[in-house]
């Protein structure tokens, strides 16, 4: 380990800032990256549902 | 004997159908090897490598740059590899994972910058230098963005995957061209300033949460471009009835 | 394709006749070949004016303004590339004729640099007074221009091929292109101001030739792939 304690981890030794923007902002863009497509099904998905029960309603 | 193997697995790769039932095995362990390197190789960077000598604790931010750096440039070419295929052997399934590849390429890229900027700012004490790699992410940003710009210019998704498989394959030409210009050019105008990450020698413990942060990076990437190949797939075969039955049975 | 087609013409006969039909085509819109001179010359006007019209200043950036004002008239000028043919139907006719696709955008690749690139560089001179070039820069700034503006309409044409079919093309024609010509840009000026400072330009020379030769294989094919898929689409 080489942080002394936890206040000592998140200063970074004065660089905190800059290293937890960085880390922030790519963790953020990766969880967009992967929900984008878990949306995007989920949508075909009720798309889908909705178009089945149309075509049962006029046979 | 080789190669027959690898012709029907080409074969089979180019039907939508195999290839979204065989992901959909694939994903899961795609998606646990990168969840698994990317937090082992966070923690490791944060917590347990030595910080540098030079740099300090903002050297930490390399362990998501550099990754970030080279799926930038590898998603460029599996772009172009995989347009090219559709191209020459008209194989929709390439053209989908062409299309599926730029978004996911271009976030990579502002990663790589954003980072880049960051950490720029205690390293050279300002937010953006025209350092020769964050020059030529910007240009590599832009490229994407002309890829997407024209895969959604189209009406026809046919031509839309052509002409940006052709626009992918100029660029995948031009970009080790820019590359070196860039270098060249960045060497005329500031001379020894020294780079983010051409360091002589980085020790073992420096390096080690490196690499499992890349292979974390790479597994990520084909997790997400699977899924959303898949997803192209569905959107495009929606008249077929396997899709049909496929998704109204979820 | 039977070869009573083929035979009356050809390629070289095909090369020269759409380079002489549009050669004639541009002659009768002379608008073509002024108006690209005229952006240039006011784009490299706005820089003192923008700026500061100090000598000492403006001989620092004469290479890069006029590089990057001879890039962008050349790329705006790109429009003019297919468009036409594209409205008046000639360009399915070469598509569809027996001869290699890429001879025939050649010649017109050639076309669009005769009548931009040439004239553009031909001004440059001029203007290069005005903006207090240092003398031994003039010669580098001419053969530069010389070789690098055959490389733009060169690859430009890749560019206006692939969005000869869309409706709005001007935007979106920069963004694809403008990155490309980033390498031609940074040779071109770099070669420039190299001489300004005394230094050789034979290596930066070779490398713009080496560029040029590049795109003159490669950029018709390109093309001449982008102009079959906009006319399918």
């Amino acid at each position: 380990m080489h942080f002394d304690s936890f206040a000592d981890f998140i200063s970074m030794g004065g660089h905190g800032l800059y290293v937890w923007m960085a880390y922030g902002l790519t963790t953020v863009l990766l969880v967009i990256n992967f929900v984008l497509p878990v949306m995007h099904k989920r949508q075909l998905v009720k798309e889908q549902a909705r178009k089945m029960r149309r075509e049962q309603q006029t046979p | 004997m080789m190669f027959e193997t690898f012709r029907t697995w080409f074969h089979r790769m180019g039907s939508p159908k195999w290839f979204y039932d065989i992901t959909g095995r694939w994903i899961p362990w795609f998606g646990g090897i990168a969840a698994l390197c990317l937090l082992v190789g966070t923690v490791w960077g944060l917590f347990f490598a030595p910080q540098d000598y030079q740099q300090g604790n903002s050297f930490r931010i390399i362990y998501i740059h550099v990754p970030a750096a080279i799926l930038a440039q590898s998603i460029f070419f599996t772009m172009a590899i995989a347009g090219g295929i559709g191209l020459i052997w008209k194989m929709k399934v390439a053209d989908m994972v062409a299309k599926s590849c730029a978004p996911i390429g271009a976030t990579m890229t502002f990663i790589a910058l954003f980072t880049g900027a960051v950490w720029g700012k205690p390293t050279w004490g300002a937010w953006w230098v025209w350092d020769a790699r964050l020059t030529s992410m910007l240009i590599l940003l832009f490229l994407y963005f002309g890829v997407i710009a024209l895969q959604s210019a189209f009406d026809s998704k046919q031509s839309a995957a052509r002409a940006s498989a052709i626009l992918s394959l100029v660029g995948v030409v031009n970009i080790p061209i820019i590359k070196y210009s860039v270098e060249w050019w960045n060497t005329l105008h500031q001379p020894a300033t020294f780079t983010l990450t051409e360091k002589p020698a980085m020790p073992m413990e420096m390096w080690m949460p490196l690499l499992v942060m890349v292979i974390g990076f790479y597994c990520f990437f084909a997790t997400v471009l699977m899924m959303r190949t898949r997803n192209e797939i569905l959107e495009r075969e929606k008249r077929t009835q396997w899709v049909q039955g496929l998704l109204s049975s979820q | 394709m039977t070869d009573s087609s083929v035979g009356q013409i050809s390629t070289w006969r095909a090369f020269t006749g759409t380079l002489k039909r549009d050669l004639l085509l541009v002659f009768r819109r002379r608008s073509d070949i002024v108006n690209p001179l005229l952006f240039f010359s006011i784009a490299v006007t706005l820089f003192p004016l923008g700026i500061s019209p100090e000598p000492e200043f403006l001989s620092n950036i004469a290479a890069g303004v006029l590089w990057v004002c001879a890039l962008l008239a050349t790329l705006l000028s790109l429009d003019s590339l297919f468009q036409q043919d594209m409205a008046d139907g000639s360009l399915e006719q070469l598509v569809i004729s027996p001869h290699p696709l890429f001879i025939l955008v050649l010649s017109k690749v050639l076309v669009h640099w005769l009548v931009t690139g040439l004239p553009l560089t031909l001004l440059a001179p001029l203007l290069a007074v005005m903006m207090f070039l240092p003398d031994e820069g003039f010669g580098t700034l001419f053969i530069t221009l010389l070789l690098g503006t055959p490389t733009l309409s060169l690859i430009g044409a890749i560019g206006a091929a692939l969005t000869v079919g869309l409706r709005k093309t001007g935007v979106l024609l920069t963004l694809l292109i403008l990155p490309l010509y980033i390498p031609i840009l940074i040779f071109g000026t770099g070669a420039v101001m190299a001489t300004s400072n005394g230094m050789a330009v034979g290596g930066h020379l070779a490398i713009l030739g080496a560029m040029f030769l590049i795109a003159l294989v490669m950029a018709p094919l390109a093309a001449g792939a982008a102009l079959k898929i906009s006319l399918n689409g």
